[in-house]
């Protein structure tokens, strides 16, 4: 079991990592491709404190290398669900699950609208995970609404077991169906379906973990960077603007000291 | 009683009387990972009063199917053979013990 599982490899996470590291925790940061992030892309970041000028790629590697060399693990892929459960939090990380204390969600800006029919037919055809319901669609249509460069994989996944896949770049697409998925509607034109595979570089946080309370489309969150879900903590764009990489630092630190604290109060 | 492991030669036997809380589930499953102990907390608790018991979706693909499993976990109660509440996803045990 982790001490601290950190959802999110931008600087917020990676921040709270080095922190959390620095207090002799276990931590775990989960990432998806930073080489994809806004970070990573941003030409010149012009306000960082004491790196005018730095490149976001450079700041990026900077921070990824700072972490793993405080011994934080990193791990590539997403986690698809999570759950507090009798003082863990635990998460499906692909075909497995990850056991920890606590954990700090740091997952960058998350589009926490979603289509038209996701929520509808979530669980009931809509999925975010090949891994996991994949299987329960071999010799069907589906649909894989393909919107990060990971997510061909994962509708490759889909057709090596046996699934019929329509893949789908359309970010704007509704879910058509009465009691079950009939179609879906992308770009003006209607494609048959009964099984929508939807693959974003982030879930929506209140669908990853229940319970987890948005505001004003930011998970809530408090001085110390607690949510709604004990042994929970949020950090960095997810918890809301200024979307700032000085500002994502300094919460991620703030996260991690909750973090270390929670874990002294279970341990009492 | 412990959990019981259903297949389609004793599915319909069991959910047939009484309170059935039967979790679709699959070996390949992260999330499924995560709700088996709170499943295995809830057959203790309700020992007696509830009948606890699992799907593996996997070689009972014809249950599955039956039941319009598309997303799993998928955890549902039956009371006296007909279903009367469905989870789709990982839910907190209050959730699944707001049925019972």
């Amino acid at each position: 079991m982790y001490d601290i599982m950190i959802v999110g490899g931008g600087p917020a996470g990676l921040s709270a990592a080095i922190t959390a590291r620095q207090h002799g925790k276990d931590v775990v940061v989960i990432t998806n491709d930073v080489t994809q992030s806004g970070l990573y892309k941003a030409e010149i970041i012009a306000n960082y404190p004491g790196l005018p000028g730095i490149s976001g790629k450079e700041l990026s590697d900077k921070l990824t290398k700072h972490a793993a060399d405080s011994g934080a693990l990193l791990l590539k892929g997403q986690v698809s669900s999570m759950l507090a459960y009798e003082g863990a939090v635990n998460a499906a990380f692909g075909t497995e699950m990850l056991e920890s204390k606590t954990a700090i969600l740091a997952t960058g800006v998350v589009q926490t609208s979603l289509l038209p029919g996701e929520e509808k037919f979530l669980g009931r055809g809509v999925s975010y995970c090949a891994t996991c319901d994949g299987m329960l669609f071999r010799g069907r249509q589906v649909c894989a609404v393909c919107l990060t460069p990971e997510a061909e994989a994962e509708a490759a996944y889909l057709e090596s077991i046996g699934c019929a896949v329509t893949r789908v770049y359309e970010k704007n697409l509704s879910i058509n169906g009465e009691d079950k998925i009939e179609s879906i509607t992308a770009g003006g034109s209607e494609i048959l379906c009964e099984g929508v595979f939807i693959f974003r570089r982030a879930i929506a946080p209140n669908l990853l973990l229940r319970g987890l309370e948005i505001k004003d489309g930011h998970i809530d969150t408090g001085r110390n960077c607690e949510t709604t879900v004990p042994g929970v903590f949020a950090a960095g764009d997810c918890a809301g603007k200024p979307y700032q990489i000085a500002k994502a630092a300094g919460e991620g630190q703030v996260a991690a000291l909750s973090a270390v604290d929670h874990i002294a109060k279970m341990e009492v | 009683m412990s959990i019981q492991h259903l297949t389609v030669g004793n599915f319909d036997e069991t959910i047939s009387k009484g309170k059935v809380l039967v979790d679709f589930w699959a070996d390949w499953c992260g999330p499924c990972k995560m709700v088996a102990p709170v499943i295995e907390e809830l057959a203790a608790k309700y020992d007696g009063s509830v009948v606890v018991a699992k799907v593996d979706v996997d070689s009972e693909g014809a249950l599955a199917g039956r039941y319009r499993v598309e997303g799993i976990p998928t955890v549902i109660l039956f009371s006296d053979g007909v279903e009367a509440r469905r989870f789709v996803g990982v839910q907190p045990k209050e959730i699944y013990e707001s049925a019972l």
